[in-house]
């Protein structure tokens, strides 16, 4: 477990916070002392852990400035921004609608490409206050490293997320703003979302049924298994606090080794 | 790391190679601050100076199987366990293909993935006994570079071997995980750190060159995306990230600790 200091006095965000890999991530950051922002699409939510909730459509630019504008008024500043908010997509090229394509590449990419310019005046200021800078961590994937199967539209947007991290890492530091910025690349984690990925495979045929799914996607992990939100969770922790003060533009991979090979 | 409220690695055994000076007294730091038990090692006498310093010294010589198999001895007898090993110790080498010797080449290889490869074989047991005994096993951290990951001129032995880190980290990972052996392996990509190796290294080059290490010191910091060299401490942090039940999800992955110097 992160050590219990390394985030006292700072505020965190975190998007998509209702899903399995956002509630771990609040439950980390706050048990080492940060006061988190909860957000998600829902008007009211319960996260363990969290300071406070706020409604947020990463995809709305109004919605953004709402939030930094109350983050501003309510705590005075932002260390933390955890990009996190997300959707898969299981189908194949042939069948994907460009409807469909788009409103993943709306919640994966252009939710991080908003957020992350929402909030990039506060993080400068907060950064510039607190030993290792302020900052980003991006929810990348392995799917952002490796293709898969049914999965073009979901690997596309991870993708993008790995090298939008790169780039804007590059751009802060070449404008000497104390904002870091590296993504996290999971494997196959255990939330509703892979849950979600399994029934499209069976639907698609890829599997006879569910158990069939997970088993093979967890044979797909050198350990063996599938990965628990928190061991996500930890690797942002741990992202967000003063020991990563030299990481920007890095990718933390955790996924019980499974592109190792 | 200040006021640390407990020791996420209380209880843990640990064995840093090359362990006096640079990034591996920082790593033992690290360590040491997380609660583990740490042993450094190195070539020095164990009555120099640095090595009274170090709260457990093993003198070894990382090129040396019996060295390793000595070392694993005493750390046997002294605590029966193993939960950490970071293969640290390493040297650099700078020169064009036309003018490096075989020996030279040789020797470095020997001394940065030679070292890797026996500490990793001859403390698979002791570290496989404590991971049985651990949620989440024990973990090996291999110190590569980013020089195990992109090239660099005058460089080509230094990148072959860390290239080879990096790889044999994967390898021994899958290895592992596929044989149920409770041990995790990943490796750590340092850019460029502020330790005596580095300006060594850079006097060395300098001379060759007609310039000073100074001056080459600052060309390197002003071209890493930070605008300055990491701190060792900046490294050994990552490391005791790596060591413990933190990071449990993770094998045969590569932090890269490098300022964004690898993001281009």
């Amino acid at each position: 477990m992160t050590a219990k200091t390394d985030l006292q006095g700072t505020v965190a965000l975190v998007t998509g916070a209702t899903g399995g890999i956002g509630r771990a991530t609040v439950a980390a950051l706050a048990e080492a002392g940060a006061q988190v922002i909860a957000t998600d699409i829902g008007v009211q939510a319960q996260v363990d852990g969290a300071a406070s909730y706020a409604p947020l459509d990463v995809t709305s630019e109004a919605a953004w400035a709402d939030v930094m504008a109350r983050i501003e008024q309510d705590y005075g500043r932002l260390d933390i921004l955890v990009n996190n908010a997300g959707i898969s997509v299981t189908n194949s090229v042939a069948a994907t609608s460009l409807a469909e394509f788009r409103k993943c590449f709306a919640i994966n990419v252009e939710g991080v490409f908003l957020g992350t310019r929402a909030a990039q005046s506060l993080l400068a200021r907060s950064g510039a206050e607190r030993e290792g800078g302020s900052s980003i961590i991006n929810l990348s994937s392995v799917g952002g490293l490796r293709g898969a199967p049914m999965m073009s539209t979901y690997c596309a947007s991870k993708g993008a997320v790995k090298l939008f991290s790169k780039s804007a890492a590059l751009e802060f530091a070449a404008l000497k703003l104390p904002i870091r910025v590296n993504s996290v690349h999971p494997g196959g984690i255990e939330t509703e979302m892979m849950d979600t990925i399994f029934a499209r495979y069976v639907d698609e045929g890829l599997f006879a049924d569910l158990d069939a799914a997970r088993a093979a996607v967890s044979a797909g992990h050198a350990m063996s298994r599938m990965g628990q939100p928190r061991e996500i969770a930890e690797g942002i922790a741990f992202l967000a606090s003063p020991a990563a003060s030299f990481m920007t533009g890095s990718e933390l991979v955790i996924d019980g080794g499974m592109t190792a090979r | 790391m200040a006021g640390r409220l407990e020791g996420r690695l209380e209880g843990r055994i640990a064995l840093v190679s090359g362990g006096l000076r640079g990034i591996g007294k920082a790593i033992c730091d690290c360590l040491e601050a997380d609660g583990a038990v740490v042993y450094a090692t190195d070539l020095d006498a164990p009555d120099s100076e640095a090595a009274r310093a170090a709260a457990h010294y093993i003198q070894l010589d990382a090129t040396s199987e019996d060295a390793w198999i000595a070392a694993r001895a005493q750390v046997e007898q002294d605590f029966g366990r193993l939960d950490i090993l970071v293969n640290n110790v390493g040297a650099d080498l700078t020169g064009k293909v036309q003018d490096l010797a075989l020996a030279d080449w040789r020797r470095l290889i020997t001394l940065n993935l030679d070292t890797v490869f026996l500490g990793t074989k001859t403390f698979q047991p002791l570290l496989a006994k404590a991971g049985a005994s651990t949620p989440y096993g024990s973990s090996i951290v291999n110190i590569s570079s980013i020089m195990g990951l992109v090239g660099m001129g005058e460089v080509s032995a230094y990148n072959a071997s860390k290239g080879g880190v990096r790889l044999f980290t994967k390898s021994n990972a899958l290895e592992f995980a596929d044989a149920g052996v409770p041990i995790r392996v990943n490796s750590v990509h340092p850019g460029f750190v502020e330790t005596p190796l580095l300006r060594k290294g850079f006097e060395n080059w300098a001379a060759r060159e007609g310039t000073t290490a100074d001056a080459m010191i600052e060309a390197m910091a002003q071209t890493t995306p930070f605008k300055r060299l990491a701190q060792p401490v900046e490294i050994g942090k990552v490391v005791a990230f790596l060591a413990s039940d933190d990071a449990s999800y993770m094998t045969g992955s590569e932090v890269v600790v490098d300022g964004g110097w690898t993001a281009r």
